[in-house]
């Protein structure tokens, strides 16, 4: 089995706030997260499928394929968007890192048919990223 | 859904790796320049790994803050800007960031229950690492 990994770039803007807490639940769990204005990140993704090389082609998986599924199903939609407001994942989830790397996975999995997807790990800052396997 | 979530601190301190049941030379043998006895230093970057479902009403696997605050209180305050050698933790065995490594493992265990703790990943340079999760295999 070969891991391959590949990279992508976004930038988008979101904020945190569950209709359900009161204002001060809002500010005590998410803190500067919570204001409404938004404020926004520059994230990258990092997509790992596995399978075996073509015997032919020597590829896990034509990167050209994967690079059109990410800008598809991810750059496109996200990119200098408000995810709070753009994407539809979010209309009723908060977009943490937690949350983002989970809708990404479903986005990619279902358009993923020439390998099994591994990993999504998705970067809000170089300091701070969440990997997501699949599990439930 | 179950997620990992990792974050990275960096914390400086300095050691010298000597082991009293050795020779002065085999010492020497053993940790070449490291050895130095006026010791030496790095800037370590810590990656710290938890897990856990992801919590519906938040989104998250534990609050960050919280996190933050006992990588904090518990690893930053303790080994940032010390001589490891002088601390009560390494009083019998050798500062290395293999021994480091499982000390703050050992330590984030005992004092952050928010998460699952998956791992501790230590980069003493750039140029080399060491990952311990008390024991269990792990994914990377």
């Amino acid at each position: 089995m070969v891991y391959l990994t590949r990279k992508c770039e976004f930038s988008a803007s979101h904020y945190y706030y569950n209709p359900e807490f009161t204002e001060e639940e809002n500010q005590r769990v998410f803190g500067k997260c919570a204001n409404r204005n938004g404020h926004g990140h520059n994230y990258t993704l990092e997509v790992t499928v596995k399978g075996e090389p073509d015997p032919l082609t020597g590829f896990v998986l034509d990167l050209k394929q994967l690079k059109e599924i990410l800008n598809t199903e991810v750059v496109e939609p996200f990119d200098h968007r408000h995810l709070n407001r753009e994407v539809p994942e979010f209309a009723d989830q908060i977009p943490t890192t937690e949350n983002l790397a989970i809708a990404i996975w479903n986005r990619l999995h279902r358009k993923l048919t020439m390998a099994k997807l591994h990993r999504v790990r998705v970067y809000e800052l170089p300091d701070l990223f969440v990997d997501f396997y699949g599990e439930t | 859904m179950k997620a990992h979530l990792t974050r990275r601190y960096i914390f400086s301190a300095s050691h010298r790796l000597h082991c009293d049941a050795l020779s002065d030379r085999q010492n020497t043998e053993v940790y070449g320049r490291c050895n130095n006895p006026h010791g030496h230093g790095h800037n370590y970057a810590l990656a710290v790994t938890v897990s856990g479902q992801v919590e519906p009403a938040t989104g998250m696997v534990c609050n960050l803050a919280d996190l933050d605050e006992a990588v904090r209180r518990e690893i930053l305050h303790r080994f940032d800007h010390v001589n490891l050698n002088l601390r009560p933790e390494f009083s019998s065995s050798v500062p290395t960031t293999e021994n480091l490594s499982r000390l703050i493992y050992d330590i984030l265990k005992q004092n952050f229950k928010a998460a699952h703790l998956e791992k501790v990943r230590l980069e003493e340079t750039a140029m080399n690492s060491f990952e311990y999760a008390g024991g269990a295999g792990f994914r990377s």
